[in-house]
C-alpha cells in the first residue's frame, strides 16, 4: 500500500507499548484515556471556535463584506475573545425553571456531539473507537442530541422555547429516516457498517463514483436530510430567529448558550465528516482509472489533508445554503421529508440493493 | 376585528388558548410593535395588534408649532419617506396660500420621492428576506441604499430625517453633483435589481412560503382603506400619483402597477416592479430639471387663511392625507394626518388568521410596516 508511510496507527501502537513497558496495565489504560480524552477535548474546542469564524467569514463573503478582522490577523482570534466574553457572562436563571433539567440541558447536547467525534475515521488508524457498528453508533449518538433540544425548550418555562423545541422534535424525528437510509445504501454498497473498512472499500474509487446515479441521488438526499437534523439554515425552524427569537435557546445566557451554539457547529462538523467518510472516500485520496502519475502524487498528499479538505468542501456547501435560501416553514419542511425525501430514499435504497445483487456497479 | 378586546384575551386565557407576545421587542416587528397572537399548534387562531408604544403626539405637538417647524416633526413619522412627508405638508401649506411653486421645484420634488421611494424598497426588500430567513437580503439592499443616502447627504447634509422640502419649495439649492449621481446610480441599480431576483424572487422556497398567504380581495381591501403598493397587490388601483397628480407626476410617463392575486407574493411582486417604475420616472425628469428659483416667493411668517385644507401624498407605503384646520394664525387650529400605515396594520388578523406563526412574519413583511408613522 502506498499510503503506508501515513499510517498513524504505528505511532498510536508505540505510544501504547512505550506505556505498557513504563507502567502497570491499569494505569497505562487510564493515561491512555485521559490522552484521548485530552487530545478530543482540545480538537473539539479548537474546530468548534474555528467553525464559528469560518462561518462568519463565508457569510460575510455572500454579503459583501469583510467579517471579523479586529482581534488578531484576519480577525483569527475574534472567536477565542467571543468564548472569554461566555465564559464571564452572568448565568441567568428563569425563576419558574424547572432547574435540574435547565441545567442538564445544555450537557446532554453537547456531549452528544462529543461522542459522534469519537468514531470518526481521520486518516488510517486516527480514530479514538473502531465500532464494527461505526455508522449505526453514529445514528444513535446523534439522535440523542435532539433530547437536549426538547429539555431545553420544555424547562426554560418559556412559549417561545417550547414551540422551537417541538418544531425541533418533530423535525429531527422525521430528517433522521432520510439520514439513515442515506447511509443505509453506501452500507449495502460496502458490506459493513464499520467506517474504516467503508474507507478502505473506496480505494479504487469514491462511492459517490461508483455507485452509478443512486449514489449520487444518496448523497444528495443525505446532505439536505443531515442539513435539517442539524437544524442549520434553510430548516433552522427551532431557532427562527424572525419568529422565535431564539427558538429553544431564548433564555440561556452565557457559557450555557455557548455550549448550544459550538454544539450546533460540531453537528455540522460531524455531518460534514461522515458525509466525506462514507460518499467522498473519507481520507483515501483521489484516484482517477489508470493515471499512474497522477494516482502516485495523490498518495503523497497525507490522508489528514484529504479527509479535512473534503470535510471542509461539504461544510462549504452546508453554509452556502444557510446563507442563500430564505427559511422553510414547519408544514413545508414535514412535507417535503414525508412526501418526498423518504419515498425517493426507499426506491433509492431498494434500487442499490438490487444493483449489488446483480453486481452492475464499478467494483 | 377590533372587537376582540383586553376582557376576551383574558377569557380567552381560561379557555386553554396558548396566547403570545410577539413584541413589542422582537426582531420581526420591526419596531415597538405587539402582537397578541392566538395560537393552535402553529396555527394563529387570531392576531390582535397593540400600537401605541411610540405615539408622541405629533398631531397635538403641530397645534403649537409654526407651518416650517411642523415639518421637522413629519420627518420622525414615516422615517423612510421622509421626503413625501415633508412635500405633504407644503403642499397642503401651498394650497391654503394659493401660491404656485417654480417648475423647478416641482421637478426635484419629484425626483426627490422617487429616490426616496426606491430607498424604502430597498430596504423593505431587505427586511423582508431577513424576515423569511434570507439573512444575505439584508445586505443587498442596505448595500445600494447605501447609494442613496450618500446622493442625499451630499446634497443636503443628512440621510434619513431631511426637512428639505419646505412651504414654498426647498431649503436650498441641489448640489452640483445631484445630477450626475443620480444618474450614476440609476445605471448602476439598473444592473443590481436582477440580483435581487436572483436571490429570492426565483427561489422556490420564497415562492412556496409567499403565494397564496395573506390573501385579501379587492373589496376588502377598499374597505380596510389599504392603500400603497399593498393595496395595488389586492387589485385596488389606489395609486395617488395617477389619481391625483401632484408637483411633476403629470409630466411623466409612468404604469401604476397593479396585481389582482392579493396574496403576499402579489405584495412583493408590486414593490419589485416599482422599483423599476421608479427609476423610469428618475431617468425622464432628470435631464430636465428646468432653471430657476429653488423658492416661492414666501412671506417670513406663514399665516394660512381661516378654512379647511387637505393634501394627499402617496409614499412608499401608502396614502398619506395631510388635513389642516386654520383660524388664520400662523400654527394651525388642528393638524391630522392620515397615515397609510395605521389603516394597513389593522388588516393583519385578517389575513393571517387561520395561517402559520411563520406567515404572520410574512405577512407583516408584506405589509411594509413602519411603527412610528402607526403611533404618531
Amino acid at each position: 500500500m502506498p499510503f503506508n508511510i501515513y499510517d498513524f496507527s504505528t505511532t498510536t501502537k508505540a505510544v501504547d507499548e512505550f506505556l505498557k513497558a513504563n507502567m502497570s496495565p491499569t494505569w497505562a489504560f487510564i493515561t491512555e484515556l485521559t490522552i484521548v480524552g485530552l487530545v478530543f477535548l482540545i480538537f473539539y474546542a479548537i474546530v468548534g471556535l474555528y467553525l464559528v469564524y469560518a462561518e462568519r467569514k463565508v457569510c460575510a463573503f455572500m454579503q459583501n463584506r469583510v467579517g471579523p478582522n479586529r482581534v488578531g490577523k484576519w480577525g483569527l482570534f475574534q472567536t477565542i475573545a467571543d468564548l472569554i466574553k461566555l465564559l464571564m457572562k452572568e448565568l441567568i436563571t428563569i425563576k419558574k425553571a424547572d432547574k435540574l433539567l435547565y441545567n442538564v440541558a445544555p450537557f446532554i447536547v453537547i456531549i452528544a456531539s462529543f461522542m459522534a467525534i469519537a468514531a470518526i475515521p481521520f486518516a488510517k488508524g486516527l480514530h479514538a473507537v473502531d465500532f464494527n457498528i461505526g455508522v449505526f453508533y453514529m445514528m444513535a449518538v446523534s439522535s440523542i442530541g435532539v433530547v437536549g433540544i426538547l429539555i431545553a425548550g420544555w424547562s426554560s418555562n418559556s412559549k417561545y422555547s417550547l414551540i422551537g423545541a417541538m418544531r425541533s422534535g418533530a423535525q429531527v424525528v422525521s430528517y433522521e429516516l432520510s439520514v439513515g437510509l442515506a447511509l443505509v445504501s453506501v452500507v449495502i454498497f460496502s458490506g459493513s457498517m464499520q467506517l474504516s473498512t467503508i474507507v478502505e472499500s473506496q480505494a479504487n474509487g469514491w462511492w459517490i463514483f461508483k455507485g452509478h446515479l443512486p449514489a449520487i441521488v444518496a448523497f444528495f438526499m443525505f446532505l439536505i436530510a443531515s442539513t435539517a437534523e442539524i437544524n442549520r439554515g434553510p430548516f433552522d425552524l427551532a431557532e427562527a430567529e424572525s419568529e422565535l427569537t431564539a427558538g429553544f435557546h431564548t433564555e440561556y445566557s452565557g457559557i450555557k448558550f455557548a455550549f448550544f451554539f459550538l454544539s450546533e457547529f460540531m453537528n455540522m462538523f460531524i455531518v460534514a465528516s461522515l458525509a466525506a467518510t462514507v460518499f467522498l472516500g473519507g481520507w483515501m485520496p483521489l484516484h482517477i482509472g489508470n493515471l499512474e502519475a497522477f494516482n502516485r502524487i495523490m498518495d503523497f498528499i497525507p490522508p489528514i489533508f484529504w479527509y479535512f479538505g473534503k470535510t471542509i468542501f461539504v461544510i462549504y456547501l452546508i453554509m452556502w445554503f444557510k446563507w442563500t435560501f430564505p427559511r422553510l416553514r414547519i408544514d413545508q419542511l414535514l412535507n417535503l421529508e414525508w412526501k418526498y425525501l423518504l419515498p425517493i430514499n426507499l426506491v433509492n435504497t431498494l434500487l442499490i440493493a438490487f444493483l449489488v445483487l446483480m453486481g452492475w456497479y464499478f467494483k | 376585528m377590533q372587537e376582540v378586546e383586553l376582557q376576551d384575551i383574558l377569557t380567552a386565557r381560561e379557555d386553554g388558548d396558548y396566547i403570545i407576545n410577539i413584541g413589542p421587542q422582537h426582531p420581526s416587528t420591526h419596531g415597538v410593535l405587539r402582537f397578541v397572537v392566538s395560537l393552535k399548534g402553529e396555527t394563529l387562531e387570531y392576531v390582535i395588534p397593540h400600537c401605541g408604544y411610540i405615539h408622541r403626539g405629533i398631531e397635538k405637538m403641530c397645534e403649537r408649532l409654526t407651518y416650517p417647524q411642523i415639518i421637522h416633526l413629519t420627518d420622525r413619522m414615516d422615517y423612510l419617506s421622509a421626503h413625501m412627508n415633508n412635500e405633504a405638508v407644503s403642499l397642503a401649506v401651498e394650497k391654503g396660500l394659493g401660491i404656485e411653486v417654480p417648475d423647478r421645484v416641482k421637478y426635484i420634488r419629484t425626483i426627490l420621492s422617487e429616490l426616496q421611494r426606491l430607498a424604502s424598497h430597498q430596504l423593505w426588500w431587505a427586511a423582508f428576506g431577513m424576515d423569511l430567513g434570507g439573512l444575505t437580503c439584508f445586505f443587498y439592499g442596505l448595500r445600494d441604499r447605501e447609494k442613496i443616502l450618500d446622493i442625499f447627504e451630499e446634497s443636503f447634509g443628512s440621510r434619513l430625517l431631511h426637512s428639505y422640502i419646505c412651504p414654498g419649495g426647498l431649503m436650498n439649492d441641489i448640489h452640483p453633483n445631484f445630477q450626475k449621481r443620480t444618474k450614476d446610480f440609476i445605471t448602476y441599480f439598473r444592473k443590481k435589481l436582477p440580483e435581487y431576483d436572483e436571490l429570492l424572487t426565483g427561489n422556490i422556497i420564497f415562492e412556496q412560503r409567499t403565494k397564496n398567504i395573506g390573501i385579501l380581495s379587492k373589496e376588502e381591501a377598499v374597505g380596510y382603506g389599504l392603500t400603497g403598493p399593498s393595496g395595488r397587490g389586492s387589485g385596488f388601483a389606489c395609486d395617488i400619483r395617477k389619481r391625483f397628480p401632484y408637483s411633476a407626476y403629470d409630466k411623466v410617463n409612468f404604469k401604476e402597477i397593479l396585481y389582482n392575486e392579493g396574496d403576499t407574493w402579489a405584495r412583493y411582486k408590486v414593490r419589485m416592479d416599482e422599483m423599476w417604475e421608479s427609476m423610469r420616472i428618475i431617468e425622464q425628469l432628470i435631464d430636465n430639471i428646468p432653471e430657476g428659483d429653488f423658492t416661492a416667493k414666501m412671506k417670513p411668517i406663514i399665516r394660512l387663511p381661516e378654512g379647511e385644507y387637505h393634501q394627499r401624498v402617496e409614499t412608499a407605503r401608502g396614502e398619506l392625507g395631510v388635513y389642516i384646520i386654520s383660524t388664520g394664525e400662523k400654527n394651525p387650529y388642528r393638524m391630522h394626518f392620515r397615515t397609510p400605515n395605521f389603516s394597513n396594520l389593522f388588516v393583519m388578523n385578517r389575513l393571517a388568521a387561520g395561517f402559520k406563526i411563520a406567515d404572520l412574519i410574512a405577512i407583516s413583511g408584506s405589509l411594509d410596516l413602519v411603527i412610528p408613522d402607526i403611533d404618531r
